[in-house]
C-alpha cells in the first residue's frame, strides 16, 4: 500500500495527514516530506494518524527524528488519532511518556 | 578505422556470395577485433553502411537516412547497454561487500550460550536480510549470576549493524560490575543517545538472574515485554516495564523489577519480529505464540525456541518480514 502526506496549514497550526502504511519502503519518504517543515519556536505540528494502517520501528524512528528536532528548537509537536495498535506501540516503547499524544480524535 | 572497413566489407562480400557458416565465424572474429580496438555500436553501423554502399552501386539515396537514423538509435541504446552493465558490477561489488560485512558481524556478535544444571537456556535469532538487527548477550559472572541482554535495532541492514556493535562494546565494557540492569541501561542509554542520528534507535531488554535464589531482575528500554510462564498457574505474565527506548532522550532512568522462578517456569524475551505478524493484532499473535509456547513447555529451552520458530514460520508461509529473535530460560 501506498504512503500519501497532506499538509494542511490552519491560523498557526500546521496540520499533517499521514495516511497508508509507514515501513521501511515508504519511511523515507515521510522523512523527506517531514523535512520540508520549517522549524521554529513557533511551530504547532499536529501529526494526524488516523489513517496509518500500519506503522513499523522504522516509521517510529521518522516520528521520533521529527519530535527531536521539534524539541530542540522549542516548538511543538502533537499526534492524534491513533489506533489501539499505535497506541500499544508508542506506550510499549516508553514514547507516549515522552510526547504529547492526544488520544482520541473527532472524525469530521 | 580504414583496416576495419576493408575487413568487413571483404567479409560480408563473401557471405553474400557464398552464405556459408564459415564466413559467419569469421564474423564473430572480426568481432573481437572491434571490442580490442573499443568500437562502438554506432560505429559498426557506419562500416555496414560504407561496406553496402561501395558493393551495391545502385542504392536508393533514401536508404541512407535510414541508415542515419539507426545509428542514432544506436548511439542511445549503447549509452543504456553500459550504463546498466556498470550497474550491475557495482551492484555486484555492493553484494560482496555485503557478504563480508555479514560474516565480520556474524564472528563479533556471536555469543555462546551459557550451560548451568539449574537453568536451561535456549536461544534462536534469525536475520530477515543478510545483517541481523537482533542482538543477544549472555553474561555469566562468577558470582552465580548470569546476564541477559536482548536488543533490537531500528532500521535494518549496515546502520543497524554499526550501531550494534557500539551497543556490544558498551555491554562488554559494563560485564565485570555486576552492575543493576536499570544502570546498565541507564549507561547503554547515555552512549546510543550520543552516537546515532535522529532516526535511530534501540530497544533493549536486560535481565540478571540469580541462580541459587532463583530470582531475575530485569529492565527493559522500550522492548517488547517478555513473558512469564508460572507453572504453578498454568498461567502467563506479561512483564511490562516503562522504559524508553535506547537513544532518544539523553538522561532516562529505567525501573527495575524482580520476578522469582520455581521449578518448571520460564521467561520468554522475544524481539517485535515475533510477535508483529501482519494483519494480525499483536495482541492476538501473543496469545499465539502463548499457546504455542504452552503446548511444548516439555520440551528443552533450545528446541521449545525451534520449534516456535518453525511453527510461525509455517503460519505465515515461510514468510516472515523482521528479524526474528527468542530466548528461553526455563528452570
Amino acid at each position: 500500500m501506498e504512503l500519501n502526506v497532506l499538509f494542511h496549514k490552519e491560523k498557526n497550526k500546521l496540520k499533517v495527514i499521514i495516511e497508508g502504511e509507514v515501513d521501511t519502503f515508504t519511511a523515507p519518504k515521510l522523512r523527506d516530506q517531514l523535512d520540508t517543515i520549517e522549524i521554529n519556536p513557533h511551530v504547532f505540528i499536529e501529526l494526524e494518524l488516523s489513517q496509518v494502517v500500519y506503522m513499523d520501528s522504522t516509521g517510529l524512528g521518522v516520528i521520533v527524528a521529527i519530535y527531536k528536532k521539534v524539541t530542540r528548537q522549542n516548538g511543538n509537536l502533537k499526534l492524534v488519532g491513533l489506533s489501539n495498535r499505535l497506541k500499544r506501540l508508542f506506550a510499549i516503547t516508553g514514547l507516549s511518556e515522552l510526547m504529547n499524544i492526544e488520544a482520541d480524535v473527532k472524525v469530521v | 578505422m580504414k583496416q576495419l572497413l576493408i575487413d568487413y566489407k571483404q567479409i560480408l562480400s563473401e557471405y553474400i556470395t557464398n552464405r556459408e557458416e564459415q564466413t559467419l565465424y569469421n564474423g564473430q572474429n572480426y568481432v573481437r577485433q572491434l571490442i580490442q580496438k573499443n568500437v562502438a555500436p554506432e560505429d559498426l553501423v557506419n562500416i555496414h553502411r560504407k561496406a553496402v554502399a561501395d558493393i551495391y552501386s545502385d542504392l536508393p539515396e533514401t536508404l541512407s537516412h535510414a541508415y542515419d537514423f539507426l545509428i542514432e538509435v544506436m548511439v542511445q541504446f549503447g549509452l543504456k547497454t553500459r550504463e546498466h552493465q556498470s550497474l550491475l558490477i557495482q551492484k555486484e561489488e555492493l553484494r560482496i561487500e555485503m557478504e563480508i560485512a555479514a560474516r565480520i558481524q556474524n564472528i563479533l556478535l556471536k555469543t555462546a550460550i551459557p550451560e548451568f544444571n539449574k537453568l536451561d537456556i535456549g536461544m534462536i535469532s534469525k536475520p530477515i536480510r543478510k545483517m541481523n538487527g537482533d542482538y543477544v548477550q549472555f553474561i555469566h559472572h562468577e558470582q552465580n549470576y548470569l546476564s541477559v541482554a536482548v536488543a533490537d535495532v531500528v532500521g535494518k541492514g549496515v546502520p543497524a549493524a554499526l550501531c550494534m556493535s557500539m551497543l556490544k562494546n558498551g555491554l562488554e565494557t559494563l560485564e565485570y560490575g555486576n552492575y543493576d540492569p536499570s544502570y546498565i541501561l541507564h549507561v547503554l542509554n547515555r552512549i546510543i543517545e550520543k552516537s546515532v542520528d535522529d532516526g535511530m534507535f534501540v530497544s533493549a531488554f536486560y535481565g540478571r538472574y540469580d541462580i541459587e535464589k532463583g530470582v531475575l531482575t530485569y529492565s527493559s528500554a522500550g522492548h517488547e515485554p517478555a513473558l512469564y510462564f508460572s507453572s504453578k498457574f498454568g498461567s502467563y505474565v506479561d512483564l511490562e516495564s516503562k522504559g524508553l527506548l535506547l537513544g532518544v532522550m539523553p538522561e532516562v532512568k529505567y525501573p527495575q523489577f524482580n520476578i522469582k522462578l520455581e521449578e518448571n517456569d520460564f521467561i520468554m524475551i522475544v524481539t517485535d519480529g515475533v510477535t508483529e505478524i501482519r494483519d494480525c493484532d499483536v495482541i492476538e499473535a501473543r496469545s499465539l505464540l502463548k499457546e504455542i509456547a504452552f503446548s511444548l513447555r516439555h520440551l528443552s529451552a533450545q528446541e521449545m525456541c525451534e520449534k516456535i520458530y518453525a511453527e510461525l514460520q509455517r503460519i505465515q508461509d515461510y514468510n516472515l518480514n523482521d528479524d526474528f529473535t527468542i530466548v528461553i530460560l526455563k528452570k
